[in-house]
């Protein structure tokens, strides 16, 4: 290939795409500790993320990863399996999609929600370690907030309409009917809106 | 180094002919305004005329039936805003009507136009199609009815080659009294047209999915088909488009049908026989595939296939790298979240939408390229696969 033509995403994640790290190719001889799936082909991306995990030191002693989905999908769990080997499960449960990208050398903005199943599937991993060695007091549970009664409409469906491109109280909207029957969410809806977005895309 | 770029994305766009590039550089030099009446304009005016007749005459229709657009969406855009002209005093007189009909694989600029009419309050009817494309024909009659102006079905379809019968469906508009206007962009050049024998009212081209340039179209206008404007506040094209001619695209496109007109029956042999090809190294070398399209009538040049467990936008990507272009009906490559509309329209499962490329050859595709992509495309796959979580070896 003509060395003067860029790649359409970073040179980084090219590499990660190319030779992906640590990939589960055998599912079934594979040992692991806890086990996570998350997406749905449906969607276009699905990951299963496998742990070792050294249980006196309470660190990732090895992981693996299988994903179906783009080159952003791939290469994002690729990079996540080498940033948390030899991690703290505490640490390795704090990741954000924003910590992968940022590994990545970047993500165009409508690619960020290729690259937020990684660090879902590495956290629901370890919650199935967490849930076998009778320490599901650790499982985080992430309850959603419903903030539009109407429509029933979770704080987490905002944010992932915000992953999925949403920047405007009208877009969120379109995503999710939010807002759409009495209107009274509209404060908290963009509170919200504003903070997600920050939280994903600040730069 | 640098391995040959094979290029199979021509229902994207075309490269230029070389005769084409030869006859636009000609054409640089003619600069006049062809609206001047000096010799420096009727020069201009000259070269856009004689245009009009070799694409005319290409599909069959009067001379001063082409009007000159800047794009294929241009055309689209400009058929379905006649329908809408509010004005009782207008000359297009359609104000009478409420409805169009239009099918359900269109380009975007024909659905997003539509949707647009939609909220301004016309009914759209969206008709169906089977599971290889093609128009559900009870159902089109049913849903055309006498509020109806206008239908609007496309000639070919961009991502599987579908190709519809036109002449049945123009006929059908217009025995309950609508206008037809078929978007044929990925057609003319492809298959022979002739208007007057399909019946149509509006024909749309876009110069550069036929070897010509990016930046024009043509818009047939069947004589006494009422009509309106788009893009108004000049006299040029008979008053139907403003704007002064794009002199130079406007002779590219002639030539560049001038030369499909001499090329492109020796080429669809040659094309379909690739398309063989293809199909047959991939059901060999590749398990749980799906082609998609219909397998008989469709255009020679487009295969359109999908691959269990294997997503479209790492395809891509994979064979971009090995130079190999090709297209996806992947969501992931177009950034939004659904995957192409015309494979689930087809009643492809969102999965294996997901999963399909699109192949579309070309004049200057060469045997050597199909054989390099039946080489490396199950190597592709296979590697997609061994680290899906989505396949599972039947």
């Amino acid at each position: 290939m003509d060395k003067n033509i860029d790649w359409v995403y970073s040179e980084k994640l090219k590499d990660h795409f190319t030779h992906p790290r640590n990939v589960l190719e055998d599912e079934e001889a594979y040992e692991h500790d806890g086990k996570g799936l998350v997406g749905n082909i449906k969607c276009g991306d699905q990951m299963i993320v496998v742990i070792k995990v050294d249980k006196k030191k309470g660190i990732i002693k090895d992981i693996k990863w299988k994903t179906y989905g783009c080159a952003s999908a791939i290469a994002s769990t690729s990079v996540l399996s080498e940033m948390v080997k030899g991690m703290k499960l505490e640490d390795a449960y704090k990741l954000s999609p924003k910590d992968l990208a940022e590994k990545l050398g970047g993500l165009p903005e409508h690619k960020i929600h290729c690259s937020v199943l990684g660090d879902k599937a590495l956290r629901a991993a370890i919650d199935d370690y967490y849930t076998r060695n009778n320490m599901s007091d650790k499982v985080t549970k992430e309850k959603a907030r419903i903030i539009c009664q109407c429509m029933n409409v979770t704080d987490h469906e905002i944010e992932d309409a915000v992953l999925d491109g949403a920047r405007t109280y009208i877009e969120l909207q379109e995503h999710t009917k939010l807002g759409t029957v009495c209107g009274q969410c509209k404060e908290e809806a963009e509170k919200l809106l504003g903070e997600y977005i920050k939280k994903h895309f600040a730069k | 180094m640098s391995t040959k770029r094979i290029y199979l994305d021509h229902n994207a766009t075309t490269p230029l002919h070389p005769e084409v590039k030869k006859e636009m550089c000609k054409a640089m030099d003619v600069f006049g305004n062809p609206s001047s009446l000096h010799s420096f304009g009727r020069e201009a005016r000259k070269m856009i005329e004689s245009a009009r007749e070799k694409v005319a005459s290409f599909i069959g229709a009067e001379t001063d039936e082409i009007t000159f657009v800047a794009s294929g969406s241009e055309a689209n855009n400009t058929v379905l805003s006649i329908i809408t002209c509010p004005s009782a005093h207008c000359l297009c007189g359609q104000t009478a009507h409420k409805n169009i009909v239009t099918s359900t694989i269109e380009h975007p600029c024909i659905m997003e136009t539509s949707a647009c009419l939609a909220q301004k309050g016309l009914e759209v009817n969206y008709v169906g199609v089977d599971k290889y494309g093609k128009i559900d024909m009870k159902a089109l009659e049913n849903k055309i009815n006498e509020q109806t102006g206008i239908v609007s079905v496309m000639m070919a379809n961009n991502e599987i080659g579908t190709l519809q019968d036109i002449g049945s469906i123009s006929r059908l508009a217009h025995k309950k009294g609508a206008m037809f206007h078929t978007d044929a962009v990925q057609a003319v050049g492809k298959v022979s047209i002739n208007v007057k024998k399909l019946d149509v009212d509006f024909l749309t081209i876009s110069g550069h999915k036929l070897y010509g340039p990016k930046g024009i179209g043509a818009l047939y206008i069947r004589k006494g088909t009422p009509f309106c404007p788009l893009i108004r506040g000049g006299h040029q094209e008979q008053g139907r488009r403003a704007g002064t001619e794009n002199t130079i695209g406007i002779a590219g496109l002639a030539k560049a049908i001038e030369m499909r007109a001499r090329e492109m029956s020796k080429e669809e042999k040659r094309l379909l026989k690739f398309k063989e090809m293809l199909k047959n190294g991939i059901v060999d070398k590749i398990p749980d595939i799906q082609f998609n399209g219909h397998p008989i009538e469709s255009l020679a040049s487009t295969l359109n296939v999908s691959f269990d467990g294997a997503e479209g936008e790492s395809i891509l990507l994979y064979l971009d790298l090995e130079g190999i272009a090709v297209s996806t009906g992947s969501a992931c490559a177009s950034g939004s979240l659904d995957p192409s509309h015309v494979l689930l329209a087809c009643g492809l499962s969102a999965e294996k939408a997901h999963g399909s490329i699109r192949i579309s050859t070309g004049r200057e595709t060469k045997e050597e390229d199909i054989e390099r992509v039946i080489d490396i495309l199950p190597r592709v796959i296979k590697k997609i696969r061994k680290m899906s979580s989505a396949y599972r070896e039947k």
